[in-house]
């Protein structure tokens, strides 16, 4: 901004949003940015169910009807990919830019330019990564975990490296910004341990982000020098080994799978305490919770590998490991059960999904831990099972958390209240059909039907296609969500009030719906009977 | 931390954000439409990474002018100095752990996978059958797998280029450090003079680690090919070898900006930031003097 006078360059705080590209694309504002990450991961749970869809159809009954294996195979990469990097991750991202600020009394993001800066290289990332779908020599196929060789083969695999690392350097500065704001911005009297769950659950979020994205992009780089520059670093003829790529992703891979869960977490102990009209149970046990989580997520990885043949030594210490990771989680869900506990509860929309996510993520966490045993993940290892066990931490996990926080925080952001109806018809539908969908992969997975496989041997079919109707429903009822999200921002005439919920406590609802440009100008006196949950001694 | 602050700073909107994103994906897609050619293609994708690259140029040049224009015309308040000093230390963290996927991929390749392959322990049964006369070796002797991959190969001797590079970068340290004295102490012949000599050995330790490239190319064949010891060897060196290229950039800037009067005695974050980074620099390199080299 050469050209600019001095004068004109004092901050932000007058200036009402502008023309459409100054407001959108040149912004500075986390609300806007937070609503840009948003819309822009709506897209892409639409692009990668559609992706689903595909499969689903594919697999409605055994043999080849609708697509090639090799278009099947870039379906299910390509499914993994955008519903973790374009649909999961920026949609907590955009809850973070939107809620933490106005949660600590923050005016804004601690670095609101490099956050604008991290939206917008997700378009550009995505739009590299599907264009391969369009070239000659198609897009990845090799499953989203890219294991050598066989992902060397795919034809396209620099544009998707390159696309993993523009996703990776936006994920990092999301997390310093995040880190940042969380550590500098809170207003005075907001201590660390006086901040809401969500805030704590993002802080963590943050910091396994920044620990293990480099490392992604560490391994993808050694895929891209092996396959274009003729090193050996997964080539057993010149030293190196493929098992080394699997350790360096899952070293990535298993806190990534936390990445997804902690700020659900976060988001599950906001709703339950507003709606069971109760503070939360064991505020400081939560918080410690989720650390103890994001610490053993850095030494359970190669539980993804068991059936690699890695030495019984460490098949033994990653499978104790992991089976302590149920201790800190266990907490949580007796915590959100105990908050419940005599609480005098009603059941909106929200507090449905949440509630849902209690009972449904913790089945997925049951197969996680049938997952840990060495001798059980043989024969489970690579079938459906294992589909089953991370649809029901991802999709009834990440995934419903994601929607009870938009119905949650929707009236706050658009100051009108969503259709009470319109949400619970959309809950019912999802949370009925995403069982339909996913319980029957259990016992196709104990029956030994492989995953990634775009036929199957008859005895199966019969699972099958109950699943593919689960499917094709539940994909269907996100369209209702679609509906309810559009006429809130648009047509809806019923006004929110400031608190929205009866029971709803914290900075973020003292402020009017919808909040003002810039919510706090100077630093709020924070009152702690108004703090989230977190003035409760315990 | 949470302190009191009269009023919050927001910065006004950028341009640059967008523009920085648009030349990122320029410099990606111009790469990965170039390496995906079919060979003897000639496409496009050589014109648009250089296109890219230019941008980014030019991308940094101008975020980091308005930036210092809004710096020195006394926007930023302590709090925002703060946001600075966080943003670069955990900046510094995940290059740390960029550098780590790379150290763990050596460790592992050196303490499994290449005794493995010789015969140890887990590899027993891969050796028997498939590489019998493989001793798993590490250095010239075995550091190209079962096949050699590459061709013989020798090692660069740790005590000489290497020692002296070791001994440049870590004066560089020290003498950052004296120009970051001078500049609290307000000396300014001080600080150009020792910055000035840092700029000069970050450049003399490239300078030689291009001449021990060319060295291990057309002396001793230690190649990128040479196998997972080439693998290693270039992929670690060669990273740290852009990294001491942007710091010695970064310094040359922060000299510039020196003799130009924009640090005062208490407001001088742009050299703390890339005297941190110059410092991270240093004890990657360190790591790899012990662990690449003399190991």
């Amino acid at each position: 901004m050469a050209h600019e006078a001095a004068h004109d360059h004092h901050d932000d705080h007058h200036h009402a949003p502008q023309g459409f590209f100054q407001r959108w694309v040149m912004s500075t504002n986390h609300k806007d940015i937070g609503t840009l990450y948003l819309i822009f991961s709506l897209t892409m749970f639409f692009i990668g169910g559609s992706f689903a869809m595909v499969i689903r159809a594919e697999l409605f009954k055994p043999g080849l009807q609708l697509v090639q294996p090799y278009f099947f195979n870039e379906m299910t990469t390509m499914h993994a990919l955008v519903m973790i990097f374009g649909a999961i991750m920026p949609s907590f991202v955009g809850l973070g830019n939107w809620m933490i600020p106005l949660m600590i009394g923050a005016p804004d993001m601690a670095l609101p330019r490099m956050n604008n800066l991290s939206f917008w290289i997700l378009p550009f990332a995505f739009a590299l990564l599907l264009s391969t779908l369009f070239l000659p020599g198609g897009g990845p196929a090799g499953g989203w975990t890219m294991y050598p060789p066989l992902s060397l083969q795919s034809g396209s695999l620099a544009y998707a490296v390159f696309a993993i690392h523009l996703m990776g350097i936006s994920s990092i500065m999301g997390a310093i910004n995040i880190i940042a704001t969380i550590l500098n911005m809170r207003a005075p009297g907001m201590d660390l341990l006086k901040m809401p769950v969500f805030v704590w659950s993002w802080l963590i979020t943050a910091f396994l982000l920044i620990a293990v994205m480099p490392v992604l992009a560490g391994a993808v780089t050694m895929l891209l020098t092996d396959k274009y520059f003729g090193t050996s670093f997964f080539n057993p003829h010149g030293g190196g080994d493929p098992v080394l790529y699997q350790h360096v992703f899952w070293f990535f891979g298993h806190p990534e799978v936390y990445i997804m869960i902690l700020p659900a977490f976060g988001i599950i102990s906001e709703i339950i305490p507003t709606f069971a009209r109760k503070p939360i149970f064991g505020y400081r046990a939560m918080v410690y919770a989720i650390a103890c989580i994001a610490f053993l997520s850095f030494i359970v990885w190669a539980h993804h590998m068991f059936a690699v043949g890695m030495p019984v030594g460490a098949d033994i210490f990653f499978m104790y490991a992991t089976m302590l990771i149920a201790v800190p989680t266990g907490v949580k869900v007796f915590n959100w059960v105990a908050t419940m506990w005599g609480g005098s509860m009603t059941f909106e929309t929200p507090m449905l999904f949440a509630i849902a996510f209690v009972i449904l993520f913790t089945i997925g966490g049951f197969s996680g831990l049938m997952l840990a045993l060495v001798p059980a993940d043989f024969q489970y290892h690579d079938t459906y099972f294992v589909v089953a066990h991370f649809h029901y931490v991802l999709v009834t996990g990440a995934a419903f958390a994601i929607m009870a926080a938009t119905y949650y925080w929707l009236p706050k952001w658009t100051g009108h209240m969503y259709s009470e109806f319109w949400g619970k018809v959309h809950f019912w539908c999802s949370v009925v059909f995403v069982n339909v969908l996913f319980f029957p992969q259990h016992f196709l997975g104990l029956a030994g039907m492989p995953r990634r496989i775009p036929d199957y041997n008859v005895a199966f079919a019969d699972f099958n296609m109950i699943s593919s109707i689960g499917g094709f429903l539940f994909g269907a009822s996100q369209l209702i969500f679609l509906g309810v999200i559009v006429h809130c921002a648009f047509f809806s005439k019923k006004k929110a009030t400031d608190r929205v919920w009866e029971g709803a406590r914290g900075l973020e609802w003292t402020l009017p719906s919808p909040p003002p440009h810039h919510s706090f100008t100077v630093p709020p006196v924070v009152h702690d009977e108004e703090l989230a949950h977190g003035h409760v001694s315990d | 931390m949470a302190q009191q602050h009269d009023i919050y700073y927001v910065p006004s909107k950028s341009q640059w954000p967008i523009v920085a994103a648009v030349v990122m994906f320029l410099t990606m897609f111009g790469a990965a439409h170039w390496l995906n050619a079919e060979p003897g293609e000639s496409g496009f994708g050589k014109t648009v990474i250089t296109l890219g690259a230019v941008g980014v140029i030019g991308m940094f040049f101008g975020w980091f002018h308005s930036v210092i224009k809004e710096s020195l015309a006394g926007l930023y308040n302590p709090q925002v100095d703060t946001s600075f000093r966080m943003g670069m230390m955990w900046f510094i963290f995940s290059e740390v752990m960029f550098f780590g996927a790379f150290f763990g991929a050596l460790f592992y390749i050196r303490n499994f996978s290449v005794p493995w392959l010789g015969g140890e322990g887990h590899g027993v049964l891969t050796h028997q059958f498939l590489y019998d006369s493989y001793s798993g070796a590490w250095g010239a002797a075995g550091g190209n797998g079962p096949l050699h991959v590459g061709g013989p190969f020798s090692t660069v001797a740790p005590w000489g280029l290497p020692l002296l590079n070791t001994v440049i970068l870590l004066s560089s340290s020290v003498t950052v450090t004296i120009a970051h004295h001078a500049l609290r102490g307000g000396h300014r012949g001080r600080i150009l003079l020792f910055l000035g000599l840092t700029v000069l050995l970050g450049a003399s330790f490239l300078f030689f680690q291009a001449h021990e490239y060319m060295e291990a190319y057309k002396e001793l064949n230690l190649t990128l090919h040479s196998g997972v010891y080439g693998s290693t060897f270039f992929m670690l060196t060669g990273f740290h070898g852009l990294h001491v290229t942007l710091g010695t950039i970064m310094l040359a800037v922060i000299w510039l900006r020196v003799l130009k009067g924009h640090f005062s005695k208490e407001h001088h974050f742009g050299f703390e930031a890339v005297a941190w980074y110059w410092h991270f620099v240093d004890v990657v390199w360190l790591c790899l003097f012990l662990f690449v080299y003399i190991l």
